[in-house]
């Protein structure tokens, strides 16, 4: 029997992001336009396994995925670790532009899904010119606190446990009992607050409605695909925000929050289309 | 709607392993029902339907029936399928004290699933 070893691979750079030396993990598989993925709230770069594993995409584009300060591997920087942790979207851009720029990549594709989502809009509106397309999966201009989050970080509830549970109730019933499980593990391993630290961003600080008349998608193409399932990003906000942007959306089927992890061989046929497109525009 | 629980739910089943140290007394409403589920160890042992005079419960979930039937099916519909969906779309609430409901958020999702049908291949 062969050993199956996977074509990703991960190492960790030294990235300076608002002047603070960061120790950034990224995994990375495949040759061509760099593709930098960016994963959701309270989660890692597992999320875009499938992505990265895929030979077509890899044939043409070189995957990139890193895990955000805090998550994953990427531990936070020195000395910050008790400090109370509410992600901005200044702070979000900067972690992408750091990368883009410390990884050398030229009008890279950036694609990110549900705080990945929203940070798309924000790239679009101040870096337009950066980016070579942008992908937004679960992507919607606001989401409004309908929880309280503050059950996601308080001594009397395990936190990793908590976070799990609300991450497995948002993908599709019918996505694959294999890959839901694996998605709520990488929740229930997120270090304590980081969920609810990123909701602060998702839910207050990038809210993005009265900004979405800023975008020009003539400067850069923005594409969103949402799942039908997702109850935090319903596939009507996503369309509110295609119409006022004047693009049409890909509502996914059967697909909830984490369309990369919770079904990947499905939301493949729904991003292969999409990247071909981005390439053959040049 | 809910009393089936002491079978798809009851000791020794798939849910109550997972909250073996759980005892709480849950109250499932719709408009029609009142059930007083008591947990112990993690499994269900009583349903005990309403009306209840004087009932003393930890945690409340209040839905509509139409919300229950249409959460409870074998694949729910998109806005159906979870506890938060139906939360977020104002047809549900969560009464009482939610501490135990929150630190076993898992388990009372999959108490709840346990009464769908299943789906046969």
């Amino acid at each position: 029997m062969s050993l199956h070893i996977e074509p990703i691979l991960g190492r960790y750079a030294h990235i300076d992001i608002e002047g603070v030396n960061h120790r950034i993990y990224w995994e990375e598989a495949g040759e061509g336009i760099p593709l930098v993925c960016l994963h959701t709230a309270g989660s890692d770069g597992r999320q875009f396994r499938a992505v990265l594993n895929d030979p077509e995409v890899t044939a043409q584009y070189r995957v990139m995925v890193f895990d955000m300060p805090r998550h994953g591997k990427s531990s936070p920087a020195p000395g910050t670790v008790d400090e109370d942790y509410n992600l901005t979207s200044d702070a979000y851009v900067a972690q992408i532009m750091a990368f883009v720029s410390a990884m050398g990549l030229e009008k890279p594709v950036a694609m990110g899904c549900s705080i990945g989502g929203r940070i798309v809009l924000h790239l679009a509106k101040r870096h337009p010119e950066a980016f070579r397309a942008l992908i937004g999966l679960q992507s919607a201009a606001y989401v409004p606190r309908y929880y309280d989050t503050a059950w996601l970080d308080r001594p009397d509830v395990h936190g990793g446990r908590v976070c799990g549970a609300f991450a497995d109730g948002l993908m599709a019933p019918t996505s694959p009992k294999d890959q839901k499980d694996e998605t709520r593990w990488h929740y229930q391993q997120g270090g304590p607050g980081v969920f609810k630290g990123d909701l602060w961003f998702y839910q207050i600080d990038g809210d993005f409605r009265s900004e979405v008349d800023k975008i020009d998608t003539s400067k850069v193409a923005l594409h969103l695909l949402t799942g039908e399932y997702d109850y935090s990003c319903r596939p009507a906000d996503t369309q509110a925000l295609a119409d006022q942007l004047g693009i049409a959306p890909v509502i996914m089927p059967n697909m909830g929050h984490f369309p990369m992890s919770e079904n990947p061989e499905v939301f493949l046929t729904y991003l292969k289309p999409v990247l071909e497109k981005i390439r053959a525009a040049g | 709607m809910f009393t089936n629980l002491t079978r798809t739910a009851g000791p020794g089943s798939k849910v109550a392993a997972m909250a073996p140290l759980l005892d709480m007394k849950l109250m499932l409403s719709s408009d029609t029902d009142d059930v007083l589920v008591t947990i112990r160890e993690g499994a269900v042992t009583q349903c005990t339907p309403g009306p209840h005079v004087m009932a003393s419960y930890d945690t409340r979930l209040v839905a509509t029936t139409e919300a229950w039937t249409e959460y409870l099916a074998a694949v729910p519909r998109p806005g159906y399928h979870d506890i938060f969906a139906l939360l977020r779309a104002g047809s549900i609430r969560f009464e009482g004290n939610l501490l135990p409901m929150m630190q076993n958020l898992l388990y009372i999702k999959r108490l709840l699933a346990s009464l769908r049908p299943e789906v046969t291949a």
